[in-house]
């Protein structure tokens, strides 16, 4: 089978930027991950975009082609919508594409521009992840969704507010070196308990902020990579997706993500591998109690470990398994619809030795969580070192 | 989200009526899924023998947040206390009313009915203490 190689990355800066159309945002990323890959465009036999709001944002639908125009790619292209998982949709059909033989080059992309809606309309756009006649008709915000099951998880398994804020501390300080991050300052315990309250129990700091940017990804077949002599260290070897019901009100559990665990089972199946192979991860923390489930789902922690993971020192960049050592979507930031894709630039950069916190991986197998909504759909993705 | 409140939402709008009068209900398979309306079929096992059960009159707070930045339909209702009420056969997610928001637990026992919010006016299901 045709092994998916990440050719070349490409990152805009993460941050607020509301003034920059998500054309010119993709453009950039896109144009950067071509360059990085040294891949001709004119090789490139399909673009794959993840976008969730434009419609709301910026009065767009129909990016797919508006996005190949912006790189100018004339290859067909499609664009991808689920919720905060839109990345890693288009990430996962790209390597099917790969896999399959109807492509040898893929250009991945995915981009999102948040904060020229302002607060209030980004929370309203946001909101449209959920079921809209039973949840969003009852006043469930975004943050209010995570809440409800922060909460749940509280009273099931354990943890405290204390315990969630050093996961966005730890988050911060990953982003400090990194310089595509929203955030590159450090926070307390302290700033994060004293920061006010979205949605009990969670505050401003437990959530990642409004943020405009794009990412991308060549992706090529291993055949394509050695007849051209591209240089692509990094190999995609396992991809998974899982699914559940859209409203929390359905789920089976309001205290863990299965849509991710079925994720997990599939991508480490996938890639053969087992969570005690995965050195290094980056995983979906939208609000820092997302992270804590994403540990546990990715079987890195059992259920009820992972709310003090970042406690004890097991997941900061020292730690057994350093997570998000991009700084997250906490602190490098969430434009939506880049998310899944940033997290495998992340990742490529983390295992191939150019990013900035490259010297707190110690192994060659990282993995990538990208959740959608509360966590209705999922994404896991497998990378390797491969050379 | 339609902006035409006249225009209804078939089943679901069915329910809020019946919530209003006391008379809420749930769908129920033969395998004994509950599920809330609209369904042509049970969202578990996908039979399409669908009966409306009565919902139990009371049930508990699973879980709930007071929620203080809202989104615009919502921006004058804060801070208000949003739960996801266990009623046995479902569950069923909307705003505490009548309660004070720090007094709230986990378990505390509750009836569902409709409230009106106060930013729109539009009718959304609410709980009461039972």
């Amino acid at each position: 089978m045709t092994t998916v190689r990440v050719a070349g990355v490409g990152l805009t800066h993460f941050g607020v930027h509301p003034d920059r159309t998500a054309r010119d945002l993709f453009a950039a990323a896109g144009l950067a991950a071509l360059a990085d890959a040294g891949v001709p465009r004119a090789d490139v036999e399909a673009l794959y975009y993840g976008n969730f709001i434009g419609e709301l944002a910026e009065h767009q639908g129909h990016q797919g082609p508006l996005m190949a125009e912006a790189v100018g790619v004339h290859a067909p292209a499609s664009r991808f919508e689920n919720a905060c998982a839109s990345g890693g949709t288009a990430v996962r059909q790209a390597v099917l594409a790969l896999r399959s033989g109807a492509a040898d080059v893929v250009l991945v992309g995915g981009g999102e521009r948040m904060n020229n809606l302002g607060t209030a309309a980004a929370t309203g756009a946001l909101a449209t992840a959920a079921d809209d006649l039973y949840e969003v008709r009852a006043g469930v915000t975004f943050p209010g969704a995570y809440a409800l099951m922060a909460r749940a998880y509280f009273a099931g398994l354990g943890g405290d507010r204390e315990d969630l804020a050093h996961v966005a501390v730890k988050n911060h300080a990953n982003a400090v070196p990194n310089e595509y991050a929203q955030f590159r300052r450090e926070v307390t315990v302290e700033d994060v308990l004293g920061s006010p309250l979205l949605a009990d129990p969670l505050s401003i700091y437990d959530a990642c902020p409004l943020t405009d940017g794009a990412a991308a990804l060549v992706l090529v077949s291993d055949d394509y990579a050695d007849e051209h002599d591209v240089e692509a260290p990094v190999a995609i070897t396992g991809s998974g997706q899982g699914g559940d019901s859209l409203a929390l009100q359905d789920r089976a559990s309001l205290l863990a993500t299965p849509a991710a665990e079925r994720a997990a089972a599939a991508a480490y199946a996938d890639a053969g591998i087992t969570a005690d192979d995965v050195a290094v991860a980056e995983v979906h923390d939208c609000f820092t109690i997302a992270e804590v489930m994403a540990v546990e789902s990715l079987g890195f922690f059992e259920p009820g470990e992972g709310i003090g993971a970042a406690r004890r020192g097991e997941t900061t960049r020292d730690g057994r398994i350093p997570v998000n050592l991009s700084g997250g979507l906490k602190a490098k930031g969430h434009p939506v619809g880049a998310t899944g894709v940033s997290q495998v630039v992340e990742m490529t950069r983390l295992l191939r030795g150019d990013h900035p916190n490259s010297d707190a991986v110690d192994g060659t197998t990282g993995v990538t969580h990208n959740a959608g909504g509360t966590g209705a759909t999922a994404f896991v993705h497998v990378l390797e070192a491969v050379a | 989200m339609t902006d035409d409140a006249a225009v209804r939402d078939d089943g679901f709008d069915d329910l809020l009526d019946a919530l209003a009068d006391g008379e809420g209900y749930y769908l129920a398979c033969p395998a004994g899924h509950g599920s809330l309306p609209p369904r042509r079929v049970c969202p578990v096992c996908g039979d399409a023998d669908l009966t409306r059960e009565a919902l139990p009159e009371t049930g508990t707070v699973e879980t709930f947040t007071v929620v203080r930045v809202a989104a615009p339909p919502f921006a004058d209702d804060v801070p208000y206390v949003t739960a996801i009420v266990d009623l046995g056969p479902v569950r069923l997610t909307g705003v505490l009313r009548d309660v004070e928001p720090d007094a709230v637990a986990v378990g505390d026992e509750v009836t569902p009915t409709i409230a009106a919010a106060e930013t729109t006016g539009d009718r959304l299901v609410a709980f009461e203490p039972a």
